[in-house]
Formats: structure tokens, C-alpha cells, sequence
């Protein structure tokens, strides 16, 4: 692990339009590790994890201060090629959105779009996605069949494959098992948990129990605002802020 | 008393209900049989003169034929679809993927709309003043092929603007997210997807180019007998001979009728089957023959 933290985010504002929905936000992740962000529905932690690829750019009316930097880099600044810096920072939606390709293209349509083009650099990237996706096995003797013709938690591991063939430092995953059931649930952590080694994973989702499990560290939004960050298993048993306490705890939210 | 009362309420509720059914089914039946009516009567009238002579044979005013008419038909669709589909195409592309919504955007959509309704003699007199007289070329396919390109230029844009706003806002979102730029996300994801929908309004358009004839009759001028020699020259076509042959032989314009009629329906069906078949094969357009990948050695095999 390195010593300077892979992403920093300092001071960050983000308004859209006239709303404001993100405060002040200050935080930094490390190398190789989960963090989870976690938080009632609006409260910015999906806005954070866009800004880090720069996905807030497609928002109309999204005005961002403060600085984010990956690996030393102003992710925000004008000479930032967006496209590289989405290649470097993966993302997994919330609900599964293969292309309506074959499983095959699917997974080589990120390799293809930075120029890797031939059939015999292509097939060991694929390969090697869907094994590190843990996917290999249910679907290599199916490679050109749609990838909409496989179960949702197939796709949603098919997207994840997708994701790491342009070989990301850091994998953003939005919610990624709320449209899923819990064995397809259960087999994305594992899965979270084996890609830890080789990448940064940053995930929001909904179920505290799944950000207990998985995640090293966790930080818990309200209303724009990061009330809480710290070591998963100290926001979990004692956390400082009380609302963070009554959220983790299902009072509220 | 009350319960008789509810009787006849509900026997009144009744008589209304299959009196509407009925009517229902009288006006149906009605647009039908008015569709019906037209393609028999043109079949009976028709079917009879047609001949390979009368099709493909040349033309005279004794023994009349269609082929000049075939060939300037083929030669209008071939110039408004060259010029008018990518300009259409890309018109629906950038109010969808780039424009921002807001007056700009509202003020094409209008533009577009009041396109298709103007009456079509109006642009014929707009393509004859412009491209015969201003630019010298008097009746040629040229002008008439970019008159009925700004003809369709309407069902072009609407129909693509319809498939493309179809596209899952999350196939765009997967492409950017992997790092594909604004043209690789619409060339590779979103279009493709729309093809369907676009080859459909293209086809439709075809229809529209081939029905035509107002517009025609002061852009292409109405030379039945010759067959075209070029893009620059006068010409005739299907519709038009229609026109051209009620006033002087009936039983031709009923015969053109009948291949006018065919073209229209056969491209409509066309259209629909075509529709169907692309969203239906998503994913699995192009049959590859089945290919494994050889397992990788230094893979992270499991």
C-alpha cells in the first residue's frame, strides 16, 4: 500500500442547478481497499462516486468545486482527457446494462474503443475479464450468444467483466446488487472481495449489512453532508455521530 | 320496486354498449372496405394491361409503357434517399444526442413540423423556382430528387428521433463509462440500436417519394416518351404517368396504378417486417459460427 492515498477529495461542492447536493465534502481512499458509501436515498453519495469519472459531466446544469485527485491528478482539471480518465476508473451500474451484443463484443467494446482491435489481442483480454468476474465458467461456451439472454446476476458479473477489460485502477460500483437476488448478491461480494487485490473499489449501496461485510471503510452521507468516515468496523459498532448511530441502527432513513 | 328499477338500468346499459360495439365494428368494417374497394378496383381495372411490353417495353403512343416511368421512379428514390437520409439521419441525431433541451431545440422541432405540413405543390413550385429557374436547370431529376428530399425530410427525422430517444439511456451511460467518446458511443451503441426504427422511416420515406406526384409536375415536367439520359435531364415517373395517362388512355393509368398500388403496400409491409425483425435480433445480428477461446495459461484461472 502506497503512502498517499489513491483518491483524495478535498473541499467538494456540487450543485445542480441551484440545489447544493453536495457540502463540503472531505475524504481520502487507499489503495486496495473497499469503502462503502452509505446513506438515505438523496444524499449525494452516488454524486460523489460520478464525480470521480467525471459521469457528472453528462448532468446538465452540475457545477462541481473543490478538488478531486486520483493518483496526484486533478480529475476536474481542463488538460484531463475524460475518456482516459474513465478508462482508469471503471463503473458498474445499479441495474445490470449489458450492450445488446454478444457477450464477447460486450466485454471487448471497452479494449476497442482504445484501439486494441485485433482478434488475437482481444481474446486473452476477454478471457481473463470474465475469469477475474468469476463468470468464465457459466458462459464460455456461450461467448457470441446476446448478453441479455443470461440471468441478471450474470449480466450484472458480464458488466463487471466489461468493466475491468480496459484494466481500471479503480471500479465506482453504483448499487450494484439492488436489482439482484441475494445468492447473485452473495456470489458479487465474494467476487468484490478477490478483486480488492488487484483494484480500488468504491461501492454505495443501500444494505448495511453488505457494506458491514465487504467493505474496509465506510462513510455515511445525509443530506449532502459526510457526517461520518472511518474504519468499517468502527462506524459499525461505535460510531461518533448520532445520527450515523440511528441510521446504521434502522430508526431512521 | 328498487330492485326492478336497477333491471332495466343495467338491460339500458346493455343495448348501449352493443349498440357501440356495433358501431365500432361498422366503422372498422367501413375503413376496410374503402381499402378494399380502391385495390380491387384498380386490380380489375388494371390487372388486364399489364404486360412484359407495357412494364419494360418502349414506349409509344400506340403500345404505352411504364419502363421510362420505372427507371426515372428508381433514379427519384436513389437521389432524395442520398441526399435527404443522411441529412435527415444526422438532423435526429444531434437533437437528441447533442442539443441541449430548450428554445433551439423547440424552434427545429417546429421547423420539422411545419416541413411536413406543407402542401406538396408548394414545394414543387419552391424546387422549380429555385433549382429550374435560379439555377438554370429547368426540369431535371436533380431539382425534383432535392425537392423530395426536403419532402422527406420530416418522416426521416421523426422516425429516427423516435428510435433513437428509445435506446436505454443506460446503453449511452455504459459506453461513456468505459471511456468511448460522444461519436464511439452513438456510432457503435446507440445507432445500431435504432436501426430498426431508421430503416423503417427510410422505407416509409421511399413510399412517400414514390406516391409523390404534385411536387413532380413542376420540377421533372412529364416526358413520358424518352428514357432519361441523365441526372440533369427531364423525366417521368410512376405517379406522374398516372396522371399523365388519365387524361389521354384509362386503361394505362389503371395498369400503373396496379404497379404504383404493389410498390406502396410491398414497401409498408416491408417496413413493418423489417421493424420487427432488427429489435427483435438484438444482440445476435451477424451469425458467427461457434468459437470457444482457448483457456489462457497465465490467466487468473480459478
Amino acid at each position: 500500500m502506497s503512502e498517499q492515498p489513491l483518491i483524495n477529495v478535498a473541499n467538494v461542492n456540487l450543485f445542480y442547478s441551484d440545489f447544493q447536493a453536495l457540502k463540503d465534502i472531505n475524504l481520502s481512499i487507499a489503495e486496495n481497499e473497499i469503502t462503502a458509501f452509505i446513506g438515505p436515498s438523496g444524499c449525494g453519495k452516488t454524486t460523489l462516486l460520478k464525480c470521480f469519472n467525471r459521469m457528472t459531466d453528462l448532468v446538465e446544469g452540475c457545477k462541481v468545486n473543490g478538488t478531486i485527485t486520483i493518483d496526484g491528478q486533478d480529475v476536474f482539471d481542463k488538460s484531463v482527457d475524460v475518456n482516459l480518465l474513465r478508462k482508469d476508473v471503471g463503473m458498474v451500474f445499479q441495474k445490470p446494462n449489458p450492450f445488446p451484443m454478444s457477450i464477447y463484443d460486450n466485454i471487448a467494446f471497452g479494449p476497442r474503443t482504445h484501439g486494441i482491435r485485433k482478434r488475437k489481442d482481444l481474446d486473452p483480454i476477454v478471457t481473463q475479464s470474465l475469469q477475474r468476474a468469476g463468470i468464465w465458467n457459466e458462459v464460455k461456451n456461450n461467448l457470441f450468444k446476446s448478453a441479455l439472454s443470461v440471468s441478471g446476476g450474470q449480466q450484472q458479473r458480464i458488466c463487471i467483466a466489461r468493466a475491468l477489460a480496459v484494466e481500471p485502477k479503480i471500479l465506482l460500483m453504483d448499487e450494484p446488487t439492488s436489482a439482484l437476488d441475494p445468492i447473485s448478491t452473495g456470489v458479487i461480494e465474494e467476487l468484490c472481495q478477490e478483486l480488492k487485490e488487484q483494484f480500488t473499489i468504491v461501492i454505495v449501496t443501500h444494505n448495511m449489512q453488505q457494506a458491514a461485510r465487504i467493505s474496509d471503510k465506510t462513510a455515511f452521507f445525509l443530506l449532502g453532508e459526510m457526517l461520518e468516515f472511518g474504519e468499517t468496523q468502527k462506524v459499525f459498532s461505535k460510531p461518533e455521530n448520532e445520527k450515523c448511530e440511528r441510521y446504521i441502527t434502522g430508526k431512521f432513513g | 320496486m328498487k330492485s326492478a328499477d336497477t333491471v332495466t338500468k343495467k338491460r339500458r346499459r346493455i343495448t348501449r354498449y352493443t349498440l357501440l360495439k356495433w358501431a365500432g365494428y361498422a366503422c372498422a368494417g367501413l375503413a376496410i372496405a374503402a381499402l378494399a374497394g380502391i385495390l380491387l378496383f384498380v386490380l380489375i381495372r388494371g390487372l388486364p394491361h399489364l404486360s412484359f411490353h407495357f412494364l419494360f417495353g418502349k414506349y409509344s403512343s400506340a403500345n404505352p409503357s411504364v419502363s421510362t416511368a420505372l427507371v426515372g421512379t428508381l433514379m427519384l428514390v436513389f437521389l432524395a434517399l442520398i441526399i435527404g437520409g443522411p441529412i435527415g439521419i444526422m438532423a435526429a441525431v444531434f437533437l437528441t444526442e447533442y442539443a441541449k433541451k430548450g428554445k433551439f431545440v423547440n424552434i427545429i422541432r417546429l421547423a420539422v413540423e411545419t416541413l411536413a405540413a406543407i402542401p406538396s405543390i408548394v414545394y414543387g413550385l419552391f424546387g422549380m423556382l429555385v433549382f429550374g429557374v435560379l439555377f438554370g436547370w429547368g426540369h431535371s431529376f436533380m431539382g425534383a430528387g432535392l425537392t423530395l428530399s426536403i419532402m422527406i425530410l420530416p418522416v426521416i427525422i421523426r422516425s429516427t428521433e423516435e428510435s433513437l430517444l428509445a435506446v436505454p439511456q443506460s446503453y449511452r451511460e455504459g459506453a461513456m463509462a468505459l471511456g468511448a467518446g460522444r461519436v464511439r458511443t452513438i456510432f457503435r451503441v446507440v445507432l445500431p440500436n435504432a436501426a430498426g426504427g431508421i430503416v423503417s422511416g427510410l422505407i416509409l420515406a421511399v413510399g412517400r417519394i414514390i406516391s409523390e406526384s404534385a411536387a413532380l409536375i413542376l420540377t421533372l415536367g412529364l416526358v413520358v416518351r424518352n428514357m432519361p439520359t441523365g441526372f440533369m435531364s427531364p423525366g417521368t415517373s410512376l405517379a406522374l404517368n398516372v396522371y399523365f395517362f388519365g387524361l389521354v388512355s384509362p386503361e394505362a393509368a389503371a395498369a400503373t396504378s396496379v404497379v404504383l398500388v404493389i410498390l406502396v403496400v410491398g414497401l409498408n409491409l416491408l417496413a413493418m417486417g423489417l421493424g420487427r425483425l432488427l429489435s427483435k435480433n438484438k444482440g445476435s445480428k451477424k451469425k458467427r459460427p461457434a468459437r470457444t477461446i482457448p483457456m489462457l495459461k497465465s490467466g487468473v484461472e480459478k
